[in-house]
Parts: C-alpha cells; sequence; structure tokens
C-alpha cells in the first residue's frame, strides 16, 4: 500500500537545504532512442525493422539477425516481475541518500528483460505495467508500476523521483490574463497544488474574467508582466523561493508572416514577449529553484512552456509568430540543460491553435484552453518532456517525423 | 545452409603450467595497476631465475590498467614478447588467459607466457569502475540504484532462492567453509573465523545479498606460467599438467534472468577430452564472488544435479580437509577481489595444490583438481564462462 | 561708461532672480519607469512600447567601473511632445518634425486652465468655448504663441483611475473640438498640454472629427504635451515653459523634460 502524501509540514528557515544531485546520466547514442519516447510518454521496445526481433537493452545491431536497422516500435507495456532486491548500500552520492532503493528484473510479455525501478505496491511474482520515465539526469530509465491502479499509486517515494506531480506543490502561471492561464490556475487546484501565484500584466488594464477566480483560496495574483524586467524581479524576490512549478503561458499571437505586416513592431513583441520572456523569467526564478531541485519532498521539479507546434515547423500564415515560437523553444532546450545540474525538468506542451480570438479565422480542430491546462498537470504527472496537445499538434509531429519538406511546402498553402 | 563440422579438441599434450605467483593484496593502494602487475612478473623472474628477454609471451588482464593495454606494458617493462594478449575478462581472465597461452606454446608461438592479472584499488576506484564498467551497465544499470554487482547478483540469487529453494544458510555454509579454508592462508585479508550465525546477522547489502555473502574489492596481483614441460624441468621449478579447458560466453541468452551459465553446454567435453568423470576431481575452485555463483558452478559443473546445489552443499563440508574441497585458499570471499586478480586466483591455488607449493592446508594427494572462472556482468548476468580440469605430473 | 547691451542684462537678472528664488523652477515631468501606463489600442493596430530600462553594468563584471542602462520607448511614452506629423492632418506642413521645429517654440509663455472641478465630477469632461470664454474674463485672452495647459488634477490618481479603462474603453477628460477650433484659430495658441495621457478626451474617438486635438492642432502645425504633472503648481498666466523634445530625425515626437519657470517664491 502506498503512503498517502502528506501536505509538506513548513520549511524551517534556520536549517540547510539540501543540494540536489543527479543520478549517472550518460547514456549511449542508441539508448537515447529511450529517451524519446519517455519524454513523450509512450512505450516501446527497440525493434528490428528486418526480423521484428524486439531487444534491450538497446543495440546497434539486431542480436537475432544483425540488422542495423533499429526503431523503436510499440510493444506490450506489462511483464511479470521475475526478482527483486531492495539495494541499502551504493557508492553513488544520489542514490546513497536515498536508500533503500528497490530495483528488479521485469520479463517483458515482448520477451526481454527489463531492470526497473519498482513501485512499492508491486512484488515479484507479480504483473506489472512497465513505463519508460526520464529521471532527473533527463534520461529515460524504466519504471514498473503496479499493473492495475492502486490507492495513493502516484504518491510512491520513488515514482516521485521520476514524475512532477504539481499535488501540493506551489506554482506559478505567469499570465492570469490569457485563457490558458486562467484554464491553468483551475487545474492546478483541482490537482491540489498547494499555492498558486498567478501573473497579472498591467493591473490597471481590466480583466472580469479573473473575478470569479479572484475568490479562490490559494490563488494569489500578482503582478507580473513578462515584457517588463521591473516586474519580474521584484516578484522573483518576493516568492522566487517558494515556487516549485513555473509555468509560463505568456503569449503574443498575432496573424501575418514577413511580407504581408511591415516593419518589425509586431515581430519584436512577439519576441519581447515569447522568447525575451523567457529569458527573463527564467533569470529571475531558475536559479534559485535550481538550488532548491532537492528542497524537501516538494523540491522545486518543473518549468513549463506552453508553445505553439508550429514552433517546430512555420506557418507561413502565422510566420512571424512561428518564428517567434522556434527562438522559444530553442531558448527552452538551453534553459533545460542549465537547469538539469538541479535536477529541475524543462516541459514544453506544444498546441495546435488555440480556440482564442487570436485564432478567430483558423478552422477547427482547434484546442481549448482547458484541454492545454489538462494536458500540463497530466505531463507534470507523468513527468513528460514533450507534450502534444490536440489533432493538429499530433497530426505535425507524425508529419514532422515522416518528412519535414513535405510538411514545409503543406504549411505554405494552409489558411 | 551449410552445417559446420566440428573437429575434435586437440589435447594439451607436453604443455603445463607453473609458478604461482601471488602478490599480497592491500584493501586500498595508493600504486597504480602497472606496480601490481611490475610485482608479479618480478617474482617470476626472480622464482625462474630467468632474464626479462626469456619471458617471450604475455597476456595481461586488468581493469584499472587505464589509458594503457598489454601493449604499453612491454615498453614499461623492458619485454619484448613475439606473443601478446590482453584479457580483461574479470572472473573468466584466468582460464581464457590459460587457453590462449597454452595453444601458443603448443604451436611454437612462444616458449614461456607469462599471464598476469594484477588490479589497483584507489579509494574511489570501484565507483568508478561500476559506472563505466560497460555500455549496458552505463545504459540499463547504474541508473538503477547504482548497487553495482551487488544489487545485479541479488537478483540472480533472489530468483535462484525462489526456484531451488536454496536458503541463506546454504550460501552462509560455502562462505564459512571458506573462512576455514582461508585461515592458513598468511595474504588472506580476511583473518577471524566466520561463524554461520554471524554471516545470518550481517548487514544486508543488497536483499537476499549481505555482507559475508559480498567479497572486499583490493589491490593485488596474481600470475601463473605457461610453458612446455622441458623447460619447466630445464628451470626446475614444479609444475601442473594441463587436461581439459572450456571457454563459453553469453550462453541461454534466452534465458529470462540468469539461473545457469556456459559450462552446462560444454561440461561433458571438459571431461571427456580429460578422460575422466567428476566423481575423479579431487578439489574443486569456482569463481565466487557470490556464493550463490559457487553453486551455479557445482551445478553447471556436473557436481550436483540442476537446481539441487542447495542437496549438494548440505551433504558436504567443503573444506580442506572434508569433503568436496573447494576454494581451498579461502577464495576471493575471505582473500579479497583484487579486479581481475579474482579470476586467477582459483587456478593459481590449483597450481599451488598440484604442486606441493600451498602456503595454506593442503588437500590430501590431490590428483586432479577443477577450477571454474565467471564474469563480466554487462547488463543482468555474466558473460563468461570458462573451466579446466589440471592434473598432478 | 558703456551701456551693457540688452540681453546680457535679461539673462543676468533671470539669473539672479533664479539665484534669489524669486523665480521657481516647478518641473511637469512624469518619472519614465516601465509601469506608466500607454495608450491602450485595440491589439490588431500597432502599440506604442512602453519605457522599458535594461541594465547593462553596474560596477560589475559586465562593467567594473560604470553603470548605465538601455532604455527602449515609443516616441509616445511618459511626459511627451507632440509634433505635426504626428497627424495624418499635419502631415503636409513644414518643419513639422521635432527635428525641424523652430527652437525657438521650445521656450514658451502657458497659461493654465483648471478643469480640475468639472473633470473631478465627469471624467468625459470636455472643454468648451464658454469655460474658456469664462476663463479669459478674470485672466485676459489666452495670449498668441502660448501653451494653454489643461489642470484636470489626473495625474494625482492612481494608474488604474488614471488610465480609467471601462468596458468601453478608456474615461479621461481633455478639449471638446469648438474649444479646440476656439484656440487655435481665435487665439493662435503654440499648443496644448494636458496631464491624461493623450491630448484628447478618452472617449475621442467618437468626436466629429475623431481625436479632434490631434487633428486640429497638428493639422494648423501646432503642438502637444501629454502626460503633464504638478500643473496645480502653475498660475493660471505668466509661467515661461522649457519643452524640448530629441532632436530625432523625422521624429512625430519625443519623451522630454518639461520645466516651468514661475516668478515669485513657493505658496
Amino acid at each position: 500500500m502506498t503512503k498517502p502524501l502528506q501536505r509538506p509540514k513548513r520549511k524551517d528557515p534556520t536549517k540547510r537545504t539540501r543540494l540536489p544531485l543527479l543520478p549517472q546520466g550518460a547514456r549511449s547514442r542508441q539508448a537515447q532512442l529511450l529517451t524519446r519516447t519517455a519524454a513523450e510518454g509512450r512505450f516501446e521496445l527497440p525493434t528490428c525493422n528486418a526480423c521484428g526481433a524486439v531487444h534491450y537493452p538497446p543495440r546497434d545491431a539486431c542480436p537475432k539477425c544483425l540488422s542495423d536497422t533499429i526503431v523503436m516500435s510499440p510493444a506490450s507495456p506489462l511483464g511479470t516481475l521475475l526478482a527483486e532486491t531492495t539495494v541499502r548500500v551504493s557508492p553513488d552520492v544520489f542514490f546513497r541518500e536515498r536508500m533503500p532503493w528497490r530495483i528488479g528484473t521485469v520479463l517483458m510479455e515482448a520477451g526481454v528483460s527489463v531492470v526497473a525501478h519498482l513501485h512499492c505496491d508491486v512484488a515479484a511474482g507479480q504483473p506489472v505495467r512497465l513505463a519508460w520515465h526520464l529521471d532527473r539526469s533527463g534520461q529515460a530509465v524504466a519504471f514498473a508500476w503496479p499493473e492495475q491502479e492502486t490507492p495513493n499509486m502516484a504518491d510512491d517515494i520513488q515514482a516521485r523521483e521520476l514524475t512532477l506531480d504539481p499535488k501540493f506543490r506551489r506554482v506559478l502561471v505567469t499570465d492570469a490574463r490569457s485563457a490558458v492561464g486562467q484554464a491553468c490556475i483551475r487545474a492546478f487546484a483541482e490537482a491540489g497544488s498547494a499555492i498558486i501565484f498567478a501573473g497579472l500584466a498591467e493591473p490597471w488594464k481590466p480583466c472580469s474574467d479573473l473575478d470569479v477566480l479572484r475568490k479562490m483560496s490559494g490563488l494569489e495574483i500578482m503582478t507580473l508582466d513578462v515584457t517588463n524586467g521591473d516586474t519580474i524581479t521584484e516578484l522573483a524576490a518576493e516568492i522566487g523561493a517558494r515556487v516549485d512549478i513555473v509555468v509560463n503561458t505568456a503569449e503574443h499571437v498575432r496573424p501575418g508572416g514577413i511580407l504581408d505586416r511591415p516593419g518589425i513592431t509586431v515581430a519584436r513583441e512577439e519576441l519581447e514577449t515569447g522568447y525575451l520572456g523567457l529569458v527573463r523569467l527564467a533569470q529571475a526564478f531558475a536559479p534559485v529553484m535550481r538550488f532548491r531541485g532537492a528542497d524537501g519532498t516538494h523540491a522545486a521539479c518543473a518549468w513549463v512552456n506552453v508553445l505553439s507546434i508550429f514552433a517546430q515547423a512555420n506557418w507561413p500564415a502565422y510566420g512571424a509568430f512561428s518564428a517567434a515560437q522556434a527562438a522559444q523553444l530553442s531558448a527552452s532546450h538551453a534553459l533545460r540543460a542549465e537547469l538539469r545540474p538541479g535536477g529541475v525538468r524543462v516541459v514544453n506542451v506544444f498546441t495546435g491553435p488555440l480556440d482564442t480570438n487570436w485564432f478567430q479565422t483558423v478552422p477547427p480542430p482547434k484546442v481549448t484552453p482547458t484541454q492545454v491546462a489538462k494536458a500540463i498537470v497530466d505531463a507534470l504527472k507523468r513527468g513528460l518532456e514533450d507534450v502534444y496537445v490536440g489533432d493538429v499538434a499530433e497530426d505535425l509531429r507524425a508529419r514532422l517525423a515522416d518528412n519535414p519538406k513535405a510538411v514545409e511546402r503543406d504549411l505554405a498553402n494552409e489558411r | 545452409m551449410v552445417a559446420i563440422k566440428t573437429t575434435p579438441r586437440m589435447t594439451y599434450d607436453g604443455v603445463v603450467v607453473a609458478m604461482p605467483i601471488t602478490v599480497p593484496y592491500q584493501r586500498y593502494s595508493i600504486k597504480a595497476a602497472h606496480w601490481w602487475i611490475g610485482r608479479a612478473l618480478q617474482a617470476v623472474v626472480k622464482t625462474a631465475k630467468i632474464r626479462l628477454a626469456d619471458i617471450d609471451g604475455l597476456a595481461v588482464s586488468s581493469f584499472t590498467l587505464a589509458p594503457d593495454s598489454t601493449i604499453g606494458l612491454t615498453q614499461h617493462f623492458g619485454l619484448s614478447p613475439r606473443w601478446l594478449d590482453h584479457i580483461p575478462l574479470g572472473g573468466a581472465s584466468g582460464i581464457v588467459a590459460l587457453r590462449r597461452a597454452a595453444r601458443a606454446v603448443q604451436s611454437g608461438d612462444c616458449s614461456i607466457a607469462v599471464c598476469v592479472a594484477g588490479d589497483t584499488n584507489h579509494v574511489d576506484s570501484f565507483r568508478r569502475t561500476l559506472s563505466s564498467f560497460s555500455r549496458f551497465a552505463q545504459d540499463a544499470v547504474y541508473p538503477y540504484g547504482a548497487g553495482g554487482p551487488n544489487a545485479s547478483f541479488a537478483l540472480i540469487m533472489s530468483h535462484y532462492m525462489a526456484k531451488t529453494g536454496a536458503t541463506r544458510e546454504d550460501f552462509g555454509k560455502l562462505a564459512v567453509a571458506q573462512r576455514t579454508n582461508a585461515l592458513t592462508v598468511p595474504h588472506a585479508l580476511f583473518k577471524k573465523p566466520l561463524t554461520l550465525e554471524s554471516y545470518l546477522s550481517a548487514r544486508a547489502i543488497s536483499d537476499p545479498i549481505h555482507l559475508f555473502d559480498c567479497v572486499m574489492p583490493c589491490a593485488g596481483a596474481e600470475a601463473f606460467v605457461v610453458t612446455r614441460a622441458d623447460i619447466a624441468k630445464d628451470l626446475g621449478v614444479p609444475y601442473a599438467r594441463i587436461l581439459s579447458t572450456i571457454e563459453r560466453h553469453n550462453a541461454f541468452a534466452d534465458d529470462p534472468i540468469q539461473w545457469r551459465g556456459g559450462w552446462a553446454v560444454d561440461r561433458d567435453e571438459l571431461y571427456g577430452m580429460a578422460g575422466v568423470s567428476v566423481g575423479d576431481v579431487d578439489f574443486v575452485q569456482t569463481y565466487d564472488d557470490y556464493p550463490v555463483i559457487s553453486m551455479m558452478q557445482l551445478e553447471d559443473l556436473g557436481l550436483c544435479e540442476k537446481g539441487a546445489a542447495p542437496t549438494f552443499v548440505r551433504a558436504n563440508t567443503f573444506t580442506t580437509d572434508g569433503s568436496c574441497p573447494h576454494n581451498t585458499c579461502g577464495g576471493q570471499l575471505s582473500v579479497g577481489q583484487a579486479g581481475c586478480a579474482g579470476g586467477y586466483i582459483g587456478l593459481v591455488e590449483t597450481i599451488r595444490q598440484l604442486t606441493g607449493q600451498t602456503s595454506g592446508a593442503t588437500v590430501p594427494d590431490a590428483k586432479i583438481g577443477l577450477v571454474s572462472g565467471f564474469g563480466m556482468i554487462t547488463y543482468d548476468r555474466g558473460l563468461a564462462s570458462g573451466a579446466a580440469l589440471l592434473g598432478r605430473a | 561708461m558703456a551701456t551693457p547691451s540688452i540681453a546680457p542684462t535679461v539673462l543676468a537678472q533671470l539669473v539672479l532672480a533664479m539665484a534669489e528664488g524669486k523665480i521657481r523652477i516647478v518641473d511637469l515631468t512624469q518619472t519614465l519607469s516601465p509601469d506608466f501606463p500607454t495608450l491602450v489600442l485595440p491589439p490588431e493596430l500597432g502599440q506604442c512600447a512602453p519605457f522599458r530600462i535594461e541594465e547593462v553594468s553596474r560596477y560589475d563584471a559586465r562593467g567594473p567601473a560604470w553603470y548605465w542602462n538601455n532604455i527602449t520607448m515609443s516616441e509616445h511614452t511618459g511626459t511627451h511632445f507632440d509634433a505635426p506629423v504626428h497627424w495624418v492632418s499635419g502631415r503636409h506642413l513644414p518643419n513639422g518634425a521635432v527635428d525641424s521645429i523652430p527652437p525657438a517654440d521650445f521656450i514658451a509663455p502657458a497659461v493654465v486652465i483648471d478643469m480640475s472641478a468639472a473633470a473631478a465630477n465627469n471624467a468625459d469632461h470636455e472643454l468648451s468655448v464658454d469655460e474658456i470664454k469664462a476663463w479669459e474674463k478674470c485672466h485676459g485672452p489666452v495670449p498668441p504663441r502660448s501653451w494653454v495647459l489643461l489642470r484636470t488634477d489626473w495625474f494625482k490618481r492612481a494608474t488604474v483611475d488614471y488610465v480609467n479603462l471601462k468596458d468601453d474603453g478608456p474615461h479621461t477628460p481633455g478639449p471638446g473640438p469648438a474649444a479646440l477650433n476656439y484656440l487655435v484659430h481665435e487665439r493662435n495658441i503654440l499648443g496644448l498640454g494636458v496631464e491624461t495621457i493623450g491630448t484628447d478626451t478618452g472617449q475621442g474617438a467618437h468626436s466629429n472629427p475623431p481625436f479632434p486635438a490631434h487633428f486640429v492642432l497638428h493639422g494648423n502645425g501646432r503642438y502637444g504635451l501629454q502626460c503633464l504633472m504638478n500643473l496645480d503648481q502653475l498660475p493660471p498666466t505668466g509661467s515661461l515653459i522649457f519643452a524640448a523634445p530629441l532632436k530625432i530625425r523625422n521624429g512625430s515626437g519625443s519623451p522630454l523634460r518639461v520645466l516651468a519657470l514661475v516668478e515669485g517664491r513657493p505658496s
């Protein structure tokens, strides 16, 4: 039985903060195939494209036919725990302070044996459901979950080293004026977050949508404008050491590409909010989060960027916006690397066109703000890194994996 | 497809193994692996009263030699061999080195092949070795609790216990017997007797592995010389005969979890080539990184049926003066594990037993010794296995 | 004995008067800060950039002995000057940009019309010709080529009330179309200065013509000053305004420091 998570006690301000450590993150190039599948929350195993044999650990040639066409293919995540051990001694500094630690050998239905981290509700001889998760080093590891949901399953101590569950954590949603920001506030409240700080730019501008939310307990609306560094530093000074999860919902969407939108004023605004907004926020909040990566049971754990799928492929109808999103996406990868020493993970949530004013003329399918917010909370609970919300985003992901050049040509004609 | 025909193995007639060398182990050393190997080589030269130039074959086994390999050692030690090998195969190093050196000597590629295993142990060596031991360990084992071989063998052991009914008392019996054997060996790192009670009450390391199931990493070196019988006679060094050997890697790859090793594939050839049966064996040296692996070897080498090692253990004493003498110098569990030297210790002790050169107790009238090697757990199982039957000259 | 020339004597007298405190200097400028609001337009239109400041170095690794910032803003951010070319009605006038306006226009007398009481009652209050005439009864006709400064006490308001955005847009006081025509055509003023974000009323888009202050002032080569403060410290007549915009090539306006010289000691 999983011990239910308790609301953490207030931190003793006289105590030293434990410094973050990482499990070993070195992996072979081929093992990084698992990293991608873990980042996207799929269950796949290395498979030979020539003979179909599944193998593990990842190899550079099939151990049955020596073909080098190894791909990741969907596989049954079910298996049986053959043996388990409780590791009590390790020379590794990360695991040393987390002992005892349970691992086991899982025989998968696909026929391979996988050494995996174990959930406390699984035991030798029992069926398990295996999942790839990213650990604090950012690399994929196997985790054996109970085959069927058990009470408080997500609260397992070892699982929480891999997930980013917002329960009892303190969240900063950067733009409460946006529809996605407001949906996030509701979703995090539902997920049991301890405090939700919500940023509001130019508070002198009316925002009647917020009136209902203002009454919500645990919600604190604070002045925050990602284009105004002063508001960021002031807010970071006030709450920086209490933010465990940042969800950057700030956006500046305008239609138009390069030629049909003369001048660079709007393009600059898109960069100011998107790319530079991320940089400003990160410089103010991320260093403290990185330091607090192992701060108790509810340490700083995640930085969420809400991005357009057109960060990955330019949609000329929103061409300048797409370019700014691409800059933000690229910056998020730098931030991901820079936050890694703290074990703080960067989660990128890619959405198709949102069902908001700025995509008014875009035909469906469109993504509702609630869908985005739910996807964010789900991604945190599962510890995902790359999340695709809605049919358009999923479609583009698949098409980009298939033929990026075709995507470029096709998007040129889409309005 | 063409059916590949196998030919019978050649015997090792005229090839002998001599000069068992042990450079006494230290828990931690500030010296490099090169130092330990150098001590072993000097001991060979002094024992045989030969010149450096007489060493025309060299095989080295080491994990801590980086960035060097055996070739760098030729210049390092002023050697000019005409046969050279690098065999960092952990617990199988000794058997594999013996096999290769024996064929080199037999074919005339060299006359005096020195096989050396030496490793140092700095304060942080163990952790560094674990974290980069193999690609599979890096990709699929070390990130899981970083328990090292203790955790990996704990999985094998817990599965073995569930499958065979082996108890901790059974493993303890082997460990206690080895300690008894070690008490007469001057260079054993463990010098206090071990009782079954203290074995059972020792702290858990990675369940079901407890402290006295584990070897102690240390620094040290072991060596032996493979040469022709006539050369050994000329040098005046006692020697043992090589009756037969086997080697097999990545056997039973489809077993979901390891509970047998490559010995089971080639066991009949081992006894057949030597012309003996398992009953003729006077003592056994298994690779004892954990008692469970010794039990697996006892089964796969035919001393008992598969899965019957627990019963077999309960029926024998395993002491030098008792039934089925086993790991007669105390093995790695009592002497220490000096890296790849752990793959030589059983072979060196076997030569000692068969040539009357033991430093501790001697198995009375021993004529045939069985020595086994096992090693290289790169993912979830030991990949390398080998065995040899040696006979008194 | 040589008679000193007139100009030095006047300036010397001015310097002396200032030194003796007989002339006060009133700063009519809002502090430039990122938090100061800018004009709110429909979001699909081009937007006025707010003031932004980024530290370049502060006696640190980026510049060990010096502190400085990079700043960005619109020509129409904070306390600022509107040139005739700012509006479509003034686009063809000669010398209509900040770099070509005769510098003599940057120093001019001012009158202050106090409409703060009416503005307090009605945020949409429009200054009428009658109100101007009533003022002229007390203080004489508005002198030609002088600034008319509308005192509303708007600068004293908190930001949210200063911008005063409602469901139907901003509500702030300013001049009515008739008043503007009167001031420009009957009185030949130099320009109009206000405390609010624009010279027009908040609802000026609904006037005819839309944004009459901008249309009439700039269409006739007159200037605007916006986001002024401390107009309550100026007398109705007799103050002298120094309002020199930055010399931006073909600039439509500029943030600037606006100073008023007032005779007499502070009351």
